[in-house]
């Protein structure tokens, strides 16, 4: 039989709902995997063998009672450490949650798990989902399947380096400002961040609460709406879920066509600071889609030049107030209670003991963006070029059906290089930020090589809010017409590891 | 805008709630100065006319109706305390000498 870790996840789930082989021996393939390849990549923090066997085994449990299977049924997944999961572990990265095993599932957990998505384990992040490299979490760096001395992206490198090394077809991320893009554009793999609202945010640990989306991860486009169609929808205990029907993302993922479609390019992303190769693949990227019949026209949207410094001001304002749960008194590390201490002493040795360094930056510039005397400057004006940007992307949606960009500056960076250069890691996120900003969709895929490094290139594409699925139906398009010209799927270029 | 000064940075991490170390407050104090002086550049275009925008989705006040639902056991909320005690948390005190 054709190794099972190379197959996509529709192929997956038709093959055990065919009963050609059992969700069992799909789950043990990709936990032998995990065992073969995880030491050297290091995509998982915690791998819950006997949850997924045991998930796989009601899946085959079922199928032979005769119970009609869903669409993602018995199919593995890596889910990012940010979702909390009842009785497994979850840490964020971060040491101040070592240990700590959640006593209650995220609405996402718990929709995989009635979609009967088998869950291999938790994967590695950015602490608290902040960074762009994977290179903050408190149990040392991801590296990138293509090139292990490489990042894999962040904050979810670990989920976009599980499908890049074939540890699992699907992942869960989340999106704050391109932590699903930018992983999923330096690994070669397809990642969506869906419109905000659209995916529930009750159980995943909040980072910037206006900000924060979960979404799909997959080596293909089809399999990224598969999972999309299973986690996004209403969610009564989540005050910000969008109360409508979700876009049918599956169907237009299956009818990729991009003919007649207006796309522009968004003129702000390229030029200077942005790497050669990354340029090229993207400028043949725009001429495919003028072959596959799209019309491509410029775009300018003039405040986008102004979303990461207004990023770097929303994000860590509400980071630094969801991050004071983090207090030792109720969950988590408690450090330096002597019996003599107070609460307040504790608080602060614990905080300073269990947050890493990118963490208390942010922490710090968010206290500093909301206290009184710079409140106005910095958290307000934020605000105001939020509605700029918003605006822009109004009236570009007025002129055109999506926006193109590449989806980061450069291919996958050493690991080390930005470690300690704030200024040049945010960088990563200048493309995918103002889809965050504004609350629109935004997908990933591969669109080739960089020929300088032989590195993974993403293209971006922008949509309206809740237009998710013309998403996938360029993102289809794109992809078919690359495989043909390609002859096989860009993974297939990456090293054995 | 001025620079970020050592003393304020140090009142930031009190407020923060973070023990810093002074070679930790010297580092970020040098890091948070570069990087208050690239966002600064927000008030460039934004002006008075401009309204704030707080959220992308225009939603306020969802509400549910007031039922009955069941919730965490004290055994599940207290599962990861630190520290508990007749099924409470257990913290270090919270009053100063004085009070």
């Amino acid at each position: 039989m054709a190794d099972l870790t190379r197959l996509t996840a529709a192929e997956t789930a038709a093959r055990i709902a065919a009963g050609e082989v059992s969700a069992v021996e799909v789950a043990q393939a990709h936990l032998d995997r995990i065992t073969e390849v995880d030491a050297k990549v290091h995509a998982f923090l915690h791998v819950d063998t006997e949850g997924a066997l045991n998930a796989a085994k009601a899946v085959d449990e079922r199928r032979a009672k005769g119970d009609a299977l869903g669409p993602l049924a018995g199919v593995p997944l890596a889910l990012k450490d940010v979702f909390v999961t009842q009785g497994v572990p979850t840490t964020c990265g971060s040491k101040i949650l070592e240990g700590w095993i959640p006593p209650y599932d995220a609405t996402v957990t718990r929709r995989l798990k009635e979609a009967g998505v088998v869950i291999l384990g938790k994967t590695n992040m950015d602490e608290f989902a902040m960074g762009s490299s994977t290179e903050n979490s408190a149990y040392g760096p991801t590296g990138n399947p293509w090139d292990l001395t490489r990042i894999p992206g962040g904050s979810g490198g670990g989920s976009a380096a599980a499908l890049a090394a074939f540890e699992a077809p699907l992942a869960i991320g989340t999106d704050t400002g391109g932590s699903i893009r930018q992983p999923g554009a330096v690994t070669g793999t397809v990642g969506v961040k869906p419109t905000y609202g659209s995916v529930s945010r009750y159980g995943l640990v909040a980072f910037s609460s206006s900000l924060d989306q979960g979404g799909p991860c997959a080596r293909t486009v089809l399999d990224a709406a598969l999972l999309h169609a299973a986690i996004a929808g209403h969610d009564p205990l989540d005050s910000t879920s969008i109360d409508a029907p979700v876009p049918d993302v599956v169907g237009a993922a299956r009818n990729g066509d991009v003919r007649g479609m207006r796309i522009g390019v968004v003129k702000e992303f390229g030029g200077d600071g942005y790497q050669a190769g990354v340029l090229e693949r993207f400028n043949e990227s725009v001429e495919l889609l003028r072959e596959l019949g799209a019309e491509v026209v410029e775009i300018s949207c003039p405040h986008f030049d102004y979303a990461m410094p207004a990023y770097y001001l929303i994000a860590p304002s509400e980071a630094s107030s969801n991050l004071a749960r983090f207090d030792a008194m109720r969950y988590g590390l408690r450090v330096g209670d002597n019996g003599d201490r107070s609460a307040e002493e504790v608080m602060s040795l614990t905080r300073e003991a269990g947050f890493g360094p990118e963490v208390k930056r942010r922490i710090m510039l968010g206290t500093y963006a909301l206290s009184s005397g710079y409140y106005d400057a910095y958290y307000g004006q934020a605000q105001k070029v939020r509605t700029l940007i918003a605006r822009d992307f109004d009236a570009a949606f007025a002129q055109v059906d999506v926006l193109i960009s590449p989806t980061t500056p450069t291919t996958a960076f050493p690991i080390g290089e930005r470690a300690d250069d704030p200024m040049a890691m945010y960088l990563a996120d200048l493309c995918t930020i103002p889809s965050n900003l504004a609350g629109n969709a935004a997908m990933s895929l591969p669109c080739g090589l960089a020929p300088e490094d032989g590195l993974p290139v993403g293209l971006q594409i922008i949509a309206p809010t809740m237009a998710d699925d013309r998403l996938y139906k360029v993102g289809a398009a794109v992809e078919a017409a690359f495989l043909d010209r390609w002859g096989a799927p860009l993974l297939d270029q990456a090293p054995a590891l | 805008m001025p620079g970020i000064t050592r003393e304020e940075v140090a009142h930031l991490a009190r407020l923060s709630r973070l023990e810093l170390g002074a070679e930790e407050l010297d580092h970020l104090a040098t890091q948070l100065d570069d990087i208050i002086g690239a966002v600064a550049r927000v008030g460039e275009v934004a002006a008075d006319d401009i309204p704030p925008t707080s959220h992308p989705l225009p939603l306020t006040n969802v509400m549910r109706p007031d039922e009955i639902r069941p919730g965490l056991t004290p055994e599940q909320a207290l599962s990861g305390a630190p520290a508990a005690e007749d099924q409470r948390f257990r913290v270090p005190r919270i009053l100063g000498e004085e009070q």
